[in-house]
């Protein structure tokens, strides 16, 4: 069977999607650091896009994912799903509040950075993007596989979100270029 | 770490980023080359919703905008499979849709179009699949409404899913059609699907067995995730 095509979310998507908040991933209870993720998603001519949808999907701060693939033997917390999901808002940005993710292995034996796994929704994407967000602070970022598989060095640095503080919080800043000269790198996979 | 990885995005199925005719693409699309990357742990798990995720009447949209009214236009039956691409049932996941009502307005502040709005109507809905990947909506069809991305452009009537499917990579938002709608071959959101029989999968079909005597017409429409590679064989 072949697949079903994909199409847009379209201008009204918050109606079934995000009439409910779902940008909460960390509760007080929830283990690990907490972060606030924040950003703007922009169009190739650098205006913000107010009908756009991310959604995130992550391990928790041990590294584990809660899916029954994940057999690594690290403790799950029952109190972290690991996704969410954030419509733009009127000015194009989105945010979500969650803990920092632990290391992930990669292939060939090998230990993935911590990172956040990325899809981008908007009106005007017939095919939703995938991406990801990595922590600036992070020396394993030197080493993780799947940025290094990016050949073009200095497009390695749309998916390294950059560290601040805000008020005491911890923000990490990742904005999502969806064309133009420092267009996001987004994957096929 | 060994996985059974998730077949491949079928680009023959999809459409891309960029399709000139759908105005809003044109500023919206990657241009640059994708990174093809390996799947990892990170793509094979993804978000699984329990039960909890859908209250009862949540999949009952003439009846869900909690007004205990009844909402307008005509009833239709929606009842489909989510299928992997060996035809296997993908059991337990969540469906989420939205739509316009039956005069083709959303109920969203965005949409001007001048036809009324109806109080008894939101045009969302949710259910979860069964065990066999089946799943069942009630709704009132949706009225085709203007656009403005050509003269004179009309959207036609259509009903929007999104579905997540075992893993990350198994994600998928998409929309499906009416059959004998005279608007969809001047479509140019179905029309970026670049075969003839990808559109075609885009279309309900009408199913004379689903519709209820004396109640409502029945359409079927089957939804086709990324399929996964069987594990390899070991002596």
């Amino acid at each position: 069977m072949k697949q079903t095509p994909s199409q847009t979310v379209g201008p009204f998507y918050s109606l079934g999607l995000t009439r409910k908040p779902t940008n909460l991933l960390a509760f007080d209870t929830t283990q690990g650091e907490r972060i606030r993720i924040e950003g703007y998603v922009f169009d190739g001519d650098g205006k913000t896009v107010p009908d756009a949808m991310v959604e995130i999907w992550q391990a928790n701060a041990y590294g584990r994912y809660n899916h029954p693939d994940d057999k690594q033997e690290k403790p799950l917390d029952p109190n972290f799903l690991g996704w969410g999901r954030s419509g733009t808002d009127k000015t194009g940005g989105f945010s979500f509040e969650t803990v920092k993710p632990g290391a992930v292995p990669g292939p060939d034996a090998s230990v993935q950075a911590p990172h956040i796994n990325v899809t981008v929704f908007a009106r005007g994407m017939l095919v939703h993007a995938y991406t990801r967000i990595y922590f600036g602070d992070e020396p394993a970022n030197e080493t993780d596989p799947v940025l290094s598989s990016i050949k073009d060095r200095s497009r390695r640095q749309t998916l390294i979100a950059a560290r601040e503080e805000k008020n005491g919080k911890l923000v990490y800043r990742f904005d999502i270029r969806l064309q133009g000269e420092n267009e996001t790198v987004f994957f096929d996979v | 770490m060994k996985f059974q990885e998730y077949n491949a995005r079928d680009w023959k199925s999809h459409p891309p980023y960029h399709f000139e005719a759908y105005a809003s693409s044109i500023k919206r699309a990657p241009l640059k080359r994708l990174v093809k990357i390996k799947q990892t742990l990170s793509e094979i798990t993804g978000p699984l919703f329990g039960p909890e995720a859908v209250q009862p009447g949540d999949a009952d949209l003439t009846r869900n905008a909690g007004t205990e009214g009844e909402a307008m236009g005509e009833r239709v039956i929606i009842v489909g499979r989510v299928l992997d691409e060996d035809e296997r049932p993908v059991p337990n996941t969540l469906i989420e849709i939205w739509q316009a009502n039956a005069a083709g307005r959303y109920q969203h502040e965005v949409d001007q179009h001048r036809a009324p709005l109806d109080p008894h109507f939101v045009g969302a809905g949710r259910c979860m699949t069964n065990e066999k990947g089946e799943y069942r909506f009630l709704t009132v069809k949706p009225g085709p409404y203007p656009w403005l991305n050509h003269p004179n452009a009309w959207r036609p009537s259509h009903i929007h899913l999104s579905l997540f499917g075992p893993s990350f990579v198994t994600r998928l938002v998409t929309q499906f059609f009416f059959p004998g709608d005279p608007l969809i071959p001047m479509d140019p959101i179905l029309n970026s699907v670049p075969t003839k029989s990808g559109r075609q999968r885009l279309i309900a079909s009408y199913a004379h067995e689903v519709t209820e005597p004396e109640w409502a017409l029945g359409y079927r429409f089957d939804v086709v995730l990324r399929g996964r590679q069987q594990t390899p064989f070991e002596k």
